[in-house]
């Protein structure tokens, strides 16, 4: 613990440390430790009930854990911060149900997105800059939705939200993304297009996807966790992970 | 780097057909209403007697309510079911300022205390009442008060994230607690029968009719004015987080908003608009009581707001005038009948016209344009089959 203390950009970017949570005695989180390199891709994986959502509720200052530490660059404690703290210090989360804006248009939802000032007085009077506004255009191109710029969010099909929902945190030009379930309700051509995406985005941040779909796992050819009763069960590529007998257990055999 | 640069100053009205006709609308009455109460003799046809310029000056008070309203519920979710406590709050301040006003013209003959304290036997004036006298102490009293204590309300609330009816529930209750607080003598604050018996405002008699056409035009000005900050607001980006945190209040927080800000502002600007609205109304119907503060008030608002047109600010302030106007109509004509009325308009708007009566303008103009346009495929059609 203490030579993470020591320099903070060979720090892991994210660090679980003996993480429990407890919701009316039953322990969603249990003494959940791992840890996440900076630029790197991590894909969790577990049966319900394993804790997934809890613990991004917890990195993200949503839920407060019963005890544990959640180290950020190994400097930051995100335990004692709320949502909108967690947010501004460069972490994004994505939704397992796509949440966008749905009565703006797809651009507004990445204008609203994009870092600036988030305080109020700076919003009354805030003008977006030519180089904001490519920018946005830029993450529109990424994300495949220039045609649809001008469309209002909640026409959009399923696949294309969640897309939008991907733009958003790269407005906010995270240092860490959280990705709950990206791929539910996707076609196949869809799913391929959101790891090629997701692909493209951790080369540039740290990204942490939790994920059912074994097919979109092995697309993402990364480092998988298995969480199992609120705490790590095992860790290593899906190959070997898929020969491990207490995973295939819990998880893969079923 | 002013907002203003190329666009002109009021670039986002540009795009606000409707609230260009309302600010004309409100233009022309300010123009037409005093030539029609003032110039024409009172033996004419077209002359409007004071006591409609004064009843028009009431609507434009409930209407820069509604728009108050409109403001956080339409575009913030913010449903306050006790905004009629920042409205009767700003009337009570202006109309301790015009009981001051009274001097010893009082029925007791007074000078330093008004009737009612007499009545009480009470011997000085409370601390509170100190400084009314004076007029632009108490015009930063019409605003400090229902802001402080919108101010507060908010703090307590949005902190502890109280939302949806849990919020509707508690303003509720506030504004009822107000309303036992100033039913009580020794408040004193008049008790039941509140402020009333006024005589001038800033020296002018308040009957003269010079007097009630002046205050009539405040009101169009407070609500022109009102309605300019509101749609600023709301065509700014922080409008459209407001509008965010209306629809996915966790993804505002999550994008790095702090939510319970920005409600804050939208929410105290709006009890500083509703204090406005109740220190216009108060001179122009000659008294404020503790009514005011009544529960069905406040839910009255946002019947008006709802009927109108949630989320358009001139359907808010369109919604008031009509509904009130409404309620002149039958009080006068069916007065058993006006609650009836009042709950069956709000029960049709719910079920047929959803978005108001303004948001509904649109949507037929369209339906129509796209059965005509039907009609004309049809027609060149069945064209076709007969050639």
């Amino acid at each position: 613990m203490a030579d993470l203390n020591m320099n903070p950009d060979a720090a892991p970017i994210l660090y679980l440390d003996g993480v429990s949570v407890s919701f009316d005695g039953f322990k969603a989180l249990n003494g959940l430790s791992f840890y996440v390199e900076p630029g790197e891709m991590r894909a969790i994986i577990g049966p319900n009930g394993a804790g997934k959502t809890t613990m991004m509720d917890v990195i993200t200052g949503k839920t407060r854990p019963d005890e544990g530490q959640v180290m950020f660059r190994g400097i930051t404690d995100l335990t004692r911060l709320d949502e909108t703290a967690v947010a501004c210090l460069g972490i994004g989360r994505k939704f397992q149900k796509p949440s966008v804006f749905e009565n703006h248009t797809v651009y507004e939802n990445l204008e609203l997105a994009l870092k600036a000032d988030r305080r109020a007085r700076k919003a009354l009077f805030w003008r977006l800059s030519s180089a904001e506004s490519d920018r946005i255009n830029n993450v529109l191109e990424t994300i495949a939705l220039t045609v649809l710029r001008d469309h209002i969010a909640g026409s959009l099909a399923h696949g294309q939200k969640q897309w939008l929902e991907i733009g958003m945190l790269l407005m906010q030009e995270p240092d860490l993304l959280l990705v709950d379930e990206p791929v539910a309700g996707m076609t196949d051509a869809e799913t391929e297009q959101t790891a090629a995406l997701l692909r493209k985005i951790s080369k540039t941040s740290s990204v942490v996807v939790v994920e059912h779909d074994m097919e979109f796992v092995r697309s993402l050819n990364t480092r998988v966790t298995v969480l199992n009763e609120g705490s790590v069960l095992a860790e290593g590529s899906l190959e070997t992970l898929q020969q491990n007998q207490q995973v295939i257990d819990v998880y893969l055999g079923r | 780097m002013s907002m203003t640069q190329s666009n002109g100053p009021f670039s986002f009205l540009y795009a606000d057909k409707g609230g260009q006709i309302f600010l004309a609308i409100l233009f022309g009455a300010a123009v037409l209403v005093p030539i029609l109460n003032l110039v024409l003799p009172a033996s004419s046809v077209f002359h409007m007697p004071t006591w409609v310029v004064s009843l028009l000056g009431k609507y434009l008070c409930f209407a820069l309510l509604a728009l108050s309203v409109d403001l956080i519920w339409g575009f913030c979710g913010i449903l306050s079911l006790g905004h009629g406590a920042f409205f009767a709050l700003g009337g009570y301040a202006m109309g301790m300022y015009l009981m001051r006003q009274i001097g010893d013209r009082g029925v007791y003959g007074n000078a330093t205390l008004p009737d009612f304290m007499v009545f009480l036997n009470w011997k000085e004036l409370p601390w509170y009442w100190h400084g009314f006298d004076n007029f632009a102490f108490a015009m930063v009293m019409v605003l400090l008060v229902p802001g402080l204590l919108g101010f507060v309300f908010g703090w307590l609330t949005f902190r502890s994230r109280v939302t949806g009816v849990y919020l509707s529930i508690i303003s509720q209750a506030m504004t009822y607690a107000l309303l036992l607080a100033f039913f009580r003598n020794d408040m004193g604050f008049g008790g039941n029968n509140g402020l009333t018996d006024f005589k001038d405002i800033l020296g002018f008699d308040i009957q003269a009719n010079g007097t009630r056409v002046s205050l009539f035009l405040a009101s169009i000005v407070a609500l022109a004015s009102c309605y300019l900050i509101c749609r600023y607001i709301v065509s700014s980006k922080l409008g459209r987080v407001l509008i965010g945190i209306r629809d996915a209040e966790n993804r505002v927080r999550f994008l790095g908003y702090r939510v319970e800000h920005y409600k804050l502002f939208v929410f105290t600007l709006s009890s500083l608009m509703a204090g406005v609205a109740g220190a216009l109304y108060v001179p122009q119907v000659g008294i404020i009581n503790p009514s005011e503060f009544s529960p069905a008030n406040s839910i009255e608002i946002v019947i008006w707001v709802a009927i109108g047109g949630r989320g358009s600010l001139y359907g808010a302030a369109l919604g008031a005038i009509l509904v009130n106007y409404g309620k002149t109509y039958f009080t006068g004509a069916l007065p058993e009948a006006w609650l009836f009325v009042l709950g069956g308009l709000f029960v049709a708007v719910t079920l047929f016209l959803p978005k108001g009566i303004v948001g509904t303008v649109p949507s037929f103009k369209a339906m129509t344009r796209s059965r005509n346009s039907r009609s004309e495929t049809a027609k060149t059609a069945t064209g076709e089959t007969d050639g």
